[in-house]
């Protein structure tokens, strides 16, 4: 039996009641270890796919699973052991300016309770899969954009989790540093976790040739294995 | 690790909104100053109505020379009269409510009078010729003063029953308005405490949200985000207790037990140690009503 880790049923969200629905019943699921592509115009639902995972936001119909558990029936108090187990990245890196590197890998555990020892391991490790080993005192402003992100993705992956979140992180990124990030992505992904990544990089899509989801006003029109950004391309 | 992350945090955001700070704690201090006032007030009530209610005698005052009340129209007290109303005093259908009835004559009346009056105008005005015998009768509960004046009001020799409790009611009437009045004062004070505590804690929230998110994002706990806006707030008004304590404590040994107990002999006052009784109370008052406002901010403005 596989284990879906994301699985949607039929959900649909509508933020108001006069507006179009941002997802009208979409159904999916992503396996342990997949890499999935979530593609789509501005506006299309692909931050809603996002915010209904973490849940930050709770569908109006339909049934959203994470590894088994149902989110939508799952109490508040509950909600921070969700997030525990999924690392997200965004567009803007979301780092804290007055830290350091090290420190704000670090933040991610200590805000959950992880003992000094488990940071002085963890930190380190995850700060050489990502490439940043020697700049664990740099400070955000002193790094450029590729390494600001660097930092970002440690921290959501410091902790191990299952599924990798990632909200246009090569947005902010010129064509080579998005590359170098893609490859950050990529090695995470083979050591098992879950990578859904949003995104409007049509190139990165293309040359990766991984799962794709196209999101089309709140609607998935396209599910393919090994796709590209473009149906013509 | 966690508790010290925690303080750490509380602390930096008390450095943070420091003039805030400051604010809060100041009108927890006045706000719990009237509160702390109030309780001090119905504490001297309590001790007066002790000391007094011990002490106090309804007066049954005897017609003196040349009184005009109806009861004195046959001139001043007989001998007959006196041992009429001393055997009325002591029949059994009084003894169930007096304790004690002692007499006193003309010469303690004016050694009396001289003795309140020292230093006044009215030193030496009333002859001791003109002083009132009366009957002192100490009662076995002091509300029972109705029997005593319904009994004697239309005996003839009998000027007027007076009770001294009255005359406590009065006063006791003045600090029950003083404390109704702090307590008001105190109300408004702490509902201002409660909104600027409501107000420093959305703007500690928000200069703290990009934190905040990062917290939330990577799954620490809502209390583990919301504890130190909550310690903020009651350190801040516990801080504001203690002043209010300490305050109240100064203001109660030079004022009270230094002064006005100099002034005011045969009262007993509260001293120091009472307000070392209620600084208790006054720290928790403070700590649930910056508590109380700090969490009902924070559901609305933290939300997971």
């Amino acid at each position: 039996m596989k284990t879906d880790l994301i699985r949607f049923d039929s959900v649909s969200k509508s933020y108001d009641t006069r507006s179009r629905k941002a997802l009208d019943d979409i159904s999916f699921e992503a396996d342990r270890g997949e890499f999935v592509f979530l593609v789509g115009a501005s506006g299309s639902g692909k931050s809603t796919v996002i915010r209904l995972i973490l849940r930050e936001e709770v569908p109006s119909s339909g049934r959203i699973h994470i590894a088994g558990k149902s989110v939508v029936k799952m109490p508040s108090w509950k909600v921070p052991y969700l997030r525990r187990g999924i690392g997200t990245v965004f567009q803007d890196f979301r780092l804290l300016p007055n830290k350091t590197v090290f420190a704000n890998v670090a933040f991610a555990l200590q805000v959950i309770g992880k003992s000094r020892a488990a940071m002085s391991t963890l930190v380190p490790d995850v700060l050489e899969t990502v490439g940043l080993a020697g700049k664990e005192k740099r400070y955000p402003s002193e790094l450029s954009g590729g390494e600001q992100q660097r930092v970002a993705i440690a921290r959501a992956v410091v902790n191990k989790p299952g599924i990798l979140l990632a909200d246009e992180p090569t947005g902010n990124l010129d064509p080579a540093t998005s590359a170098d990030i893609m490859n950050v992505l990529e090695k995470i992904n083979r050591n098992g976790t879950t990578v859904l990544m949003a995104t409007h990089d049509g190139e990165i899509v293309n040359r990766m040739r991984r799962r794709v989801i196209e999101l089309r006003e709140g609607e998935i029109v396209r599910d393919v294995e090994e796709g590209t950004y473009g149906v013509a391309s | 690790m966690r508790a010290g992350f925690i303080l750490s945090e509380v602390w930096s955001g008390l450095r943070r909104n420091f003039s805030m700070v400051i604010s809060v704690v100041l009108v927890t201090f006045v706000s719990l100053l009237f509160v702390g006032a109030a309780i001090l007030l119905q504490m001297q009530v309590g001790q007066m109505k002790d000391f007094w209610y011990d002490r106090v005698q309804v007066s049954v005052f005897l017609c003196p020379p040349d009184s005009e009340a109806t009861n004195c129209v046959d001139g001043e007290v007989t001998g007959d009269q006196k041992d009429q109303i001393r055997a009325e005093l002591e029949s059994s259908d009084l003894a169930p409510y007096v304790d004690k009835v002692y007499f006193e004559d003309k010469a303690e009346a004016y050694e009396h009078f001289q003795e309140q009056f020292k230093g006044t105008s009215l030193e030496g005005t009333v002859p001791k010729d003109e002083m009132n015998e009366s009957f002192r009768v100490k009662l076995k509960e002091a509300e029972k003063y109705d029997i005593i004046k319904e009994t004697f009001s239309s005996t003839p020799g009998v000027e007027e029953v007076v009770d001294q409790n009255q005359l406590l009611d009065r006063l006791f009437g003045v600090l029950n308005i003083a404390t109704i009045v702090a307590i008001a004062i105190a109300g408004i004070m702490l509902l201002c405490a409660m909104l600027l505590i409501a107000t420093t804690i959305r703007l500690s929230a928000f200069s703290r949200r990009r934190e905040t998110g990062i917290m939330r994002l990577v799954g620490a706990s809502n209390t583990f985000i919301q504890m130190p806006f909550l310690l903020e707030g009651v350190i801040a008004s516990a801080v504001g207790a203690t002043l209010s304590a300490g305050a109240l404590g100064l203001l109660v040994h030079f004022g009270v037990s230094g002064w006005l107990q100099s002034q005011a002999t045969g009262f007993s006052l509260i001293s120091g140690w009472d307000v070392l009784l209620i600084t208790p109370v006054l720290i928790i008052i403070g700590v649930l009503m910056a508590g109380a406002s700090s969490l009902i901010t924070l559901n609305k403005y933290t939300k997971v």
